[in-house]
C-alpha cells in the first residue's frame, strides 16, 4: 500500500482535508520535537554545573598562574549569569558546535562522527538479529497459547529481560572465545589485521564492515564478521526478548478478531490468515516496538562497548568520563539523546503513515 | 486447608470476611496454576529469606580476607562456589549481597512512584500549563539515555550507596509520572468526579478519595516490573565502578572483580551473575503475573 492520501478534498462543512491535518499533526510533532531536544539540553547543562570538576583546572592543570585562571574563566564565559550562559549553550549547540575536548583540544563533533558509526554498526547489526528472530518467536507463542512452545518463546524472552548485558558479554566472551574460539575476541580486528588496516582500506563510512567490502578487503572483512557477530548477537538477544513479546501480544489480540475468524471459516490455511491477515495489523504497532528497541540498542551499547573493546561512542563516552574530559561525555550523551528523540520522532510519523486510523 | 475449602468456595457467603476470604483463595487456585508465576514466587520468597538469615546462612565473613585460600575453584570441601583472589567465600559474598540488592530495591520503589504519583497528578488533573510544563520535564528525562546518566552522575559523585539509590530514583519517577497523567486525565472525565465536584468537593479531597484509589492497580505493575530493572541498573553501575563502593559485596562488585581473571578463575564472575539473572526473572515474572491479573491494558509496559 502505497501512502498516497486518497481522502476526498475539503468538503463545503469546512472539514480540513486529511492531508492538511497530517501536516498540522507533523508541525506538532516537530515542535514538541524541539522543546524535548531544548529539555535534554538542560538536563545535561545542568549536570555540568552541579559536578564537582571545574572546567579551568581540567584545561590548565593544577600549576595554572591565577592569571591564566582569571583569563580562561573569562573567555569560557563562566562570569556571565547563568541564563545566559544556558542560552549561548543552546546556540552553539544548535550551530553543530559541542565544544572542545579537552584531551585532544578537536572539536567533539568531528570525534564523535569518527566513533558514532562504530556504534550505529552494532546496534544495527544487532536489531536486524533481534526483528529476524523475534517476530516469528512472538508468532510462534501466540498460534498456541498456553502450550510448551508459548512457555519456552515466554521464558527465553523473559530471560533476555534479566540477564546483565556486561555479564552475559564476559560469559560469551568466555564460552565462545576463550573456550571454543569460535568468534573473534575483543576489538574490531585480529591485531594484525588492525596494523593494515589504515593502509589497505580507506574509511568511507568509518564502519568496519562496510569499509573494508568497498575495499575489497575480504579476509578482513570476515574477520572483522567473527568479531562483531558476538556483541551484536547479544544486542539482537536483548532487542529479540522485547520484540517477541509485543509480537506474541499484539499478535494474540488481533487472533480473536471476528475478520480473523471469518477467515478461517472460509477455509484460508491457517498459514496465510496468521501471516498475511493478522500480520498487516500487527506489524503497524510493531513499528514502534521495533524502534524503541533500536534507539535502546544505541544505548545499551555503551555497556557491549566497554566489554567487547569496541571503539564506539559508548567507549568515547567512557574514555573521556576516566580523564574526566566533561564536555567530550556531555557531546557524547547529547548525540545518544539526540538520535534517541530523532528515532522515537521518526516512529510516531511512521506509525502514522502506516495506520489512518491514526490521521 | 481441606476443611476450609467448602467454607471458602460458598457461592452465598454469610459474611463480608468469607466473600473476602473466598475471592482471595479463588486467585490463588488461579495463581497456582500458572508455572511460571509459582516460580517465581518460590524464587523471590527463597531470596528474601536467604537475605534475612544471610548471617546464619553464610559459612564465612563475606569482607575477611584469607589469603592462603585464595582462587579455590567450585566444588572444593567448604567453598562450594569456590573463592576469589583474596581468599573470600563466594557463596558467602553473593548471600550478604542480596541483601544490598533488596535494600536497593525498596528504597527505589518506596521513592520513585511517590513523586512520579505527584507530578503526574498535578500534571493531569490541573491541566493547563502546569501540564505542559511539566510533561515536557517528563519527556526530557526520558529522552535522557540513562545509563549515560547515571554513570557520570554517580562518577562524579564518587561510588557510595546514597548516590545508586537517588540516581535510580531520579532516573525512574518519570515513567510513573506518564503513567499517572494519562490515566488521571481519563478517569477526570468520569462522571462521578464531575458529581463529586458539583457537590463542592475540593480539589484535594476529589484527588485524595476519588482519583488516587484508582491508580493503585497500575502504580503496582509498574513498580513490580521495574524491580527487574532497578536490580540491573544497581548492578551496573557497580560492575562499572560507579555504585556500590567495592569491599561490599555488591552482586555486580564481584563479577567486576572476576573479570581481570575470567580466563582462569571464570567462577568469580559466573555466580553472581545466575543470581542476579535468577532474581531479576523471578521478579519479573511475578510482574507478569500482577500485570495479567490487575489489568491486561498495562500489556505495554
Amino acid at each position: 500500500m502505497a501512502p498516497v492520501n486518497t481522502a476526498p478534498p475539503s468538503d463545503a462543512a469546512g472539514q480540513p482535508s486529511a492531508a492538511l491535518r497530517f501536516a498540522s499533526q507533523s508541525l506538532n510533532t516537530l515542535f514538541s520535537l524541539f522543546i524535548t531536544f531544548i529539555g535534554l539540553l538542560a538536563v545535561t547543562f545542568f549536570i555540568s554545573r552541579v559536578i564537582p570538576i571545574d572546567p579551568v583546572t581540567a584545561i590548565l592543570g593544577e600549576r595554572a598562574t591565577g592569571e591564566q585562571i582569571a583569563a580562561l574563566t573569562q573567555k569560557l564565559g563562566l562570569n556571565d549569569p547563568l541564563w545566559q550562559q544556558f542560552g549561548i549553550y543552546v546556540w552553539d549547540v544548535f550551530h553543530g558546535d559541542l565544544g572542545q575536548s579537552v584531551r585532544t583540544r578537536d572539536p567533539i563533533l568531528s570525534e564523535i562522527g569518527r566513533y558514532f558509526p562504530a556504534t550505529l554498526e552494532l546496534s544495527t547489526l544487532g536489531i536486524l538479529i533481534g526483528v529476524i528472530v523475534g517476530i516469528p518467536a512472538g508468532v510462534l507463542g501466540a498460534t498456541k497459547p498456553g502450550s510448551w512452545r508459548d512457555l519456552i518463546v515466554r521464558l527465553v524472552g523473559l530471560m533476555g529481560y534479566s540477564m546483565p548485558v556486561f555479564w552475559l558479554g564476559l560469559m560469551g566472551l568466555l564460552l565462545f572465545y576463550g573456550e571454543l574460539g569460535w568468534v573473534g575476541g575483543p576489538g574490531r580486528l585480529d591485531s594484525m589485521y588492525e596494523m593494515m588496516l589504515d593502509m589497505k582500506v580507506t574509511p568511507v563510512t568509518h564502519m568496519i564492515l562496510i569499509d573494508t567490502a568497498l575495499a575489497g578487503e575480504w579476509d578482513m572483512f570476515w574477520n572483522a564478521m567473527s568479531h562483531i557477530i558476538l556483541p551484536a548477537a547479544l544486542l539482537g538477544y536483548l532487542s529479540m526478548a522485547y520484540i517477541s513479546r509485543m509480537t506474541r501480544s499484539f499478535m494474540m489480540n488481533e487472533l480473536g478478531q471476528e475478520y480473523i475468524t471469518t477467515a478461517r471459516v472460509k477455509g484460508m490455511p491457517e498459514r496465510r490468515v496468521v501471516w498475511v491477515h493478522a500480520m498487516r495489523n500487527v506489524a503497524v504497532p510493531l513499528i514502534t516496538v521495533v524502534a524503541l528497541s533500536y534507539a535502546y540498542l544505541l544505548e545499551g551499547a555503551v555497556l557491549t562497548e566497554t566489554i567487547f573493546a569496541w571503539p564506539g561512542l559508548g567507549r568515547y563516552i567512557t574514555d573521556a568520563l576516566l580523564v574526566a574530559d566533561m564536555p567530550a561525555v556531555l557531546g557524547g550523551t547529547i548525540v545518544v539523546g539526540a538520535v534517541y528523540i530523532g528515532i522515537n520522532m521518526l516512529s510516531d510519523f511512521l506509525y502514522r503513515l502506516a495506520d489512518p486510523r491514526a490521521r | 486447608m481441606t476443611a476450609l475449602t467448602p467454607w471458602l468456595l460458598d457461592p452465598n457467603p454469610k459474611s463480608r470476611l468469607q466473600s473476602r476470604a473466598g475471592q482471595t483463595f479463588l486467585s490463588w487456585l488461579r495463581f497456582r496454576r500458572n508455572p511460571l508465576a509459582m516460580i517465581g514466587l518460590g524464587i523471590s520468597l527463597a531470596l528474601i529469606l536467604m537475605s534475612i538469615f544471610a548471617p546464619l546462612l553464610a559459612p564465612y565473613d563475606p569482607i575477611v580476607q584469607s589469603l592462603p585460600d585464595r582462587l579455590l575453584p567450585p566444588l572444593t570441601p567448604g567453598h562450594w562456589m569456590g573463592t576469589d583472589d583474596f581468599g573470600r567465600d563466594i557463596y558467602s559474598r553473593i548471600l550478604y549481597g542480596s541483601r544490598i540488592t533488596l535494600y536497593i530495591v525498596l528504597l527505589v520503589i518506596l521513592t520513585a512512584p511517590v513523586v512520579g504519583l505527584i507530578i503526574g497528578t498535578v500534571a493531569g488533573y490541573f491541566g493547563g500549563w502546569w501540564e505542559v510544563v511539566l510533561m515536557r520535564v517528563v519527556d526530557a528525562f526520558l529522552a535522557v539515555p540513562a545509563v549515560l546518566v547515571a554513570i557520570v552522575l554517580a562518577s562524579t559523585q564518587g561510588p557510595s550507596f546514597e548516590n545508586v539509590v537517588i540516581v535510580i530514583g531520579l532516573l525512574y519517577w518519570p515513567r510513573y509520572a506518564r503513567q499517572v497523567r494519562g490515566e488521571v486525565l481519563s478517569i477526570k472525565q468520569a462522571d462521578y468526579i464531575k458529581l463529586a465536584r458539583i457537590a463542592g468537593c475540593s480539589p484535594a479531597r476529589i484527588i485524595g478519595l476519588h482519583v488516587l484509589p484508582n491508580l493503585v492497580p497500575s502504580l503496582l505493575v509498574l513498580a513490580s516490573l521495574q524491580v527487574g530493572s532497578a536490580i540491573i541498573l544497581e548492578a551496573t553501575l557497580s560492575f562499572l565502578g560507579v555504585g556500590i563502593p567495592p569491599p561490599q559485596p555488591a552482586w555486580g562488585v564481584i563479577v567486576e572483580d572476576g573479570r581481570a581473571m575470567l580466563a582462569f578463575a571464570w567462577w568469580i564472575s559466573l555466580f553472581p551473575g545466575i543470581a542476579i539473572a535468577f532474581t531479576v526473572l523471578a521478579f519479573n515474572m511475578l510482574g507478569d503475573w500482577l500485570r495479567d491479573q490487575l489489568d491486561p491494558r498495562l500489556r505495554g509496559l
